[in-house]
């Protein structure tokens, strides 16, 4: 990913920069507009631990095509990639213009003290407020890439063992779940619920063996606190009779194997919080159509998905269903869609990244008007008389026509 | 007013907003508001700043009906998804970016340009597809009892809600949950609202001031040429509100030699535009308030500012009055120099070399618009990359506030996000993204358990090198 957000840069960098030409109307005559790409100046990307390399460098990538001065903040929760960002960014990159900051939350707060000219965020709502109120007070703009529960609705009438396959990609392949965009939780109809499940463990058994906590292939929890935060949702009381696979744990090596849920209580903690982690709870409902309610009665998240070969369905979840991106019979791949905005709405988070996108939103796009002394117009200065005021009206309503006749004095004041 | 806010909350579910013919429902009954009513809003401006019908319409009403008009012919361009190319690689499948509404957004606007800062953002935030809550400023207390008033009886209630009311009523507003809060004023203020945005994770739109400077180089080129740039100074210091506009020319830099010149074009300009003496005043806005006075006669109480004026000074507290006045190189480290003017006091920095005009923009933050009077195109791009600013505009002044092609925000401390024709669209927008995948065919690389072979396959599918993946399938790579 990184390698490809590197050449796409390289190769159309200066491509962005050029400026983009703007159309100038009746109103400015005689004129030419045209939008300047130029670097904010010194930005601060502050990244995730679940995504590494990924979250602090593409970020940087873009910076740097746009000309930035910056300081990366790994996160310390992911210490031994943090240490090795700091020390290859010493050894290839220019370090008076490109500076690694390790540290926890001390350091985090002293570096949101400072002036910057954008910041950008990947993390949690709790931390983006403390992030966001620290930038208001140098009016810094920032990028906020947040979170949220990324439902997955599955109708019937698909092909459910690609359906399946693509949602084990996107939850348990993706880091055992830990990601912004995994699948969070899961909506079907009643009917459907069961040959979900049994597809679930069909697929699941073939991907990770009858012994997933062995698996080399899944990924561990980061880390204590989430292992305890993980099952803390999992041990609830009305939760754990819910489990209908996995729920195994070792906790010397912090992980959980692949658990899925059927029906947990809407009010229970795994369905308040975005999980992110290996547990997949379903939610069965009467009708496809009773998803989206359901969807919008929470808050935005980041992705949402849907497997479905229903065209009016298609449509409507489009319509209905707002979050940063949607992804219609399959799951987490628009991230790697360099032509596609990614980022959130509402509290999954403010701005978006990836290819072009990226370079914008760390550039600013100055406005640039040229004007020649030629056709000075003499109505727009005083003395203000009728005549004058005509004619402004003719000019500001574009039309030559509403000009003419002001000019011969056919049009009302 | 949290029931209001409840409504527009409700309004919004039902999805009323989102359709087409209610935008342009509500974009044409704005249309016939300005239209209807062009009198009143002329009367309410002349009333709380002293504009004339003239300047009224060029900088309130025209605008507006320019911009209604503007967007309604685009709406179904803006609304439409934009196609997003997809890599072979992903085949089938459909990529394309929708905008969608934000919800339920809070415009607050300033009391200088009344109506168009109020109904500008109005505009985009309709078009888009919002429900809204709008706040005027009640330092300009007769237009916004106008739009208090009169916007009800044009547009859908249920939907788009004006509240009167001063600071209290604005922090009350702050406290609440909004999708979209877009603020224009001080950057004071501007501090105030993305702190409180900042607990709801509530994007904002800051549109904010700063000393916009005007750089003069073309006194020396034709007489015609100076006049107009003399024309054009006057015309964009105190044709709008007197110089109370985000976008005034706040201060001129001009070489030393060059400035008595400059300094004679501007008062003939000035006796011609505005009349002879503050008695004679005419064809010009009045300052707002007592308190907006005070601040501005405060700022020449200084008496070596005072020394500096070439022009004008005389102040006449009963009308809220301030000629037009010019100053010649007032001491750099006074409040004039280091305050936004926001008034109809002109300094003139002289330098040894109009060059120098860079580094003296560069030591102020960044400003909302640099203006600069010159033919020397080498000057031009060395302006353009070696200075930031929300805008640039060469050889002109105001004027592209008029453009709806160019976006309209600040950078830096002069503000962020932007506005105006599309941008307004966009600003009150959330571009979705949709991929729409096919269920086949299936790439099994993509699933666990992990081989090398399926490593491979995802270097090379990553390198989009189709040739390669189609050899490694056939068996003739290994590595």
């Amino acid at each position: 990913m990184l390698k490809n957000s590197c050449k796409l840069a390289l190769k159309k960098m200066k491509h962005w920069m050029m400026p983009e030409k703007a159309k100038t109307s009746l109103a400015t005559f005689p004129s030419s507009a045209e939008i300047v790409s130029e670097p904010l100046g010194v930005v601060l990307v502050i990244s995730a631990w679940n995504y590494p390399f990924l979250l602090s460098l593409d970020p940087v990538i873009g910076a740097i095509a746009a000309g930035n001065a910056i300081v990366l903040k790994p996160s310390e929760i992911s210490p031994a990639t943090a240490s090795l960002l700091a020390k290859l960014v010493a050894n290839y990159m220019d370090t008076s213009c490109i500076k690694v900051v390790e540290g926890a939350v001390p350091e985090t707060t002293a570096l949101l003290e400072q002036k910057w000219d954008k910041i950008m965020y990947t993390g949690n709502g709790r931390i983006a407020r403390i992030v966001m109120a620290a930038a208001a007070k140098h009016l810094t703009p920032v990028v906020l890439e947040l979170g949220g529960k990324c439902p997955v609705i599955v109708d019937s009438g698909i092909n459910l063992q690609v359906a399946t396959r693509r949602i084990i990609a996107g939850k348990w392949g993706c880091n055992n779940g830990q990601a912004c965009i995994s699948p969070d939780y899961i909506i079907t109809t009643k009917d459907y619920a069961v040959e979900l499940v049994d597809s679930f463990k069909c697929e699941l058994e073939l991907f990770y063996g009858k012994n997933p906590l062995e698996s080399k292939d899944l990924s561990r929890v980061v880390n204590s606190n989430h292992f305890a935060r993980l099952l803390k949702l999992l041990d609830e009381d009305k939760v754990s009779s819910k489990i209908v696979y996995g729920g195994e744990r070792d906790k010397s090596n912090l992980k959980i194997a692949p658990t899925i849920l059927l029906d947990v209580p809407q009010d229970s903690l795994i369905m308040n919080e975005e999980i992110f982690g290996p547990l997949l709870p379903i939610i069965t409902i009467d009708k496809v159509e009773d998803s989206f309610d359901l969807i919008t009665s929470g808050t935005k998240p980041l992705a949402a998905y849907m497997f479905t070969n229903n065209k009016k369905l298609k449509e409507k979840f489009v319509e209905k269903v707002s979050a940063g991106g949607l992804v219609i019979n399959d799951t987490t791949v628009h991230l790697a869609e360099p032509n596609l905005p990614f980022g959130g709405v509402g509290d999954s988070g403010m701005g978006a990244y990836h290819g072009k996108f990226s370079f914008d939103t760390f550039s600013h796009k100055k406005a640039v008007l040229y004007r020649s002394f030629a056709g000075d117009v003499p109505l727009r200065y005083p003395p203000y008389t009728n005549g004058k005021l005509r004619l402004l009206k003719a000019l500001l309503g574009g039309s030559i026509l509403g000009i003419i006749r002001a000019l011969m004095g056919w049009s009302k004041a | 007013m949290e029931k209001s806010i409840a409504e527009l909350r409700e309004t919004f579910k039902t999805g009323g907003t989102k359709s087409i013919s209610w935008r342009k429902s509500q974009l044409k009954a704005l249309l016939q508001l300005i239209n209807q009513n062009e009198d009143s809003i002329f009367k309410a401006l002349d009333q709380d700043l002293g504009k004339g019908p003239v300047e009224s319409y060029r900088d309130e009403v025209g605008v507006l009906k320019k911009s209604v008009t503007y967007t309604l012919s685009c709406l179904e361009k803006w609304v439409a998804p934009k196609k997003a190319e997809v890599p072979l690689l992903f085949f089938p499948a459909k990529a394309e970016v929708m905008p969608q509404p934000l919800g339920v957004v809070l415009i607050f606007s300033s009391w200088n340009f009344p109506f168009t800062l109020a109904l500008d953002p109005l505009i985009g935030a309709i078009s888009a597809g919002n429900t809204v809550l709008l706040k005027p400023s009640d330092l300009a207390p007769a237009c916004m009892s106008f739009l208090v008033e009169t916007i009800p009886k044009y547009l859908d209630n249920k939907a788009v809600k004006v509240l009167a009311g001063g600071a209290d009523i604005g922090e009350r507003l702050l406290r609440l949950k909004w999708d979209k809060i877009f603020f224009t004023g001080s950057p004071r203020v501007g501090r105030l609202v993305m702190a409180a945005a900042a607990k709801h994770l509530t994007p904002v739109t800051l549109e904010l001031g700063g000393k916009s400077p005007a750089i003069v180089d073309t006194l020396s080129t034709t007489p015609s040429k100076a006049k107009v740039t003399a024309k054009r100074i006057v015309g964009g210091k105190w044709g709008p509100c007197t110089g109370q506009a985000c976008i005034a020319i706040d201060y001129v830099l001009v070489e030393e030699k060059l400035a008595s010149t400059l300094i004679e074009l501007l008062k003939k300009t000035i006796k011609r535009f505005y009349g002879e003496n503050i008695k004679s005043l005419k064809n010009i806005s009045r300052i707002v308030n007592k308190h907006q006075f005070q601040r501005l006669v405060n700022l020449l109480k200084d008496p070596t500012v005072a020394d500096s004026i070439v022009y004008g000074g005389s102040v006449d507290e009963e009308k809220l009055v301030i000629e037009p006045t010019i100053l010649l190189d007032p001491p750099l480290d006074s409040e004039i120099m280091s305050e936004e003017i926001f008034g109809p006091l002109l300094p003139i920095i002289t330098l040894k070399n109009v060059e120098e005009s860079i580094d003296f923009i560069n030591s102020k933050s960044n400003p909302l618009v640099i203006y600069a009077f010159t033919e020397d195109e080498t000057f031009k791009k060395r302006i353009l990359s070696e200075t930031s600013s929300g805008t640039v505009t060469f050889n002109d002044s105001m004027v592209q506030f008029l453009c709806d092609s160019l976006p309209f925000g600040g950078v830096g401390q002069s503000g962020f996000g932007r506005y105006h024709g599309k941008y307004s669209f966009d600003t009150f927008s959330h571009e979705k993204s949709i991929l729409h995948r096919g269920f086949y065919p299936e790439i099994e690389p993509r699933y666990p358990p992990w081989t090398h072979f399926k490593l491979l396959f995802i270097k090379l599918a990553y390198q989009f090198d189709y040739f390669g993946l189609i050899l490694l399938l056939l068996g003739f790579k290994r590595s």
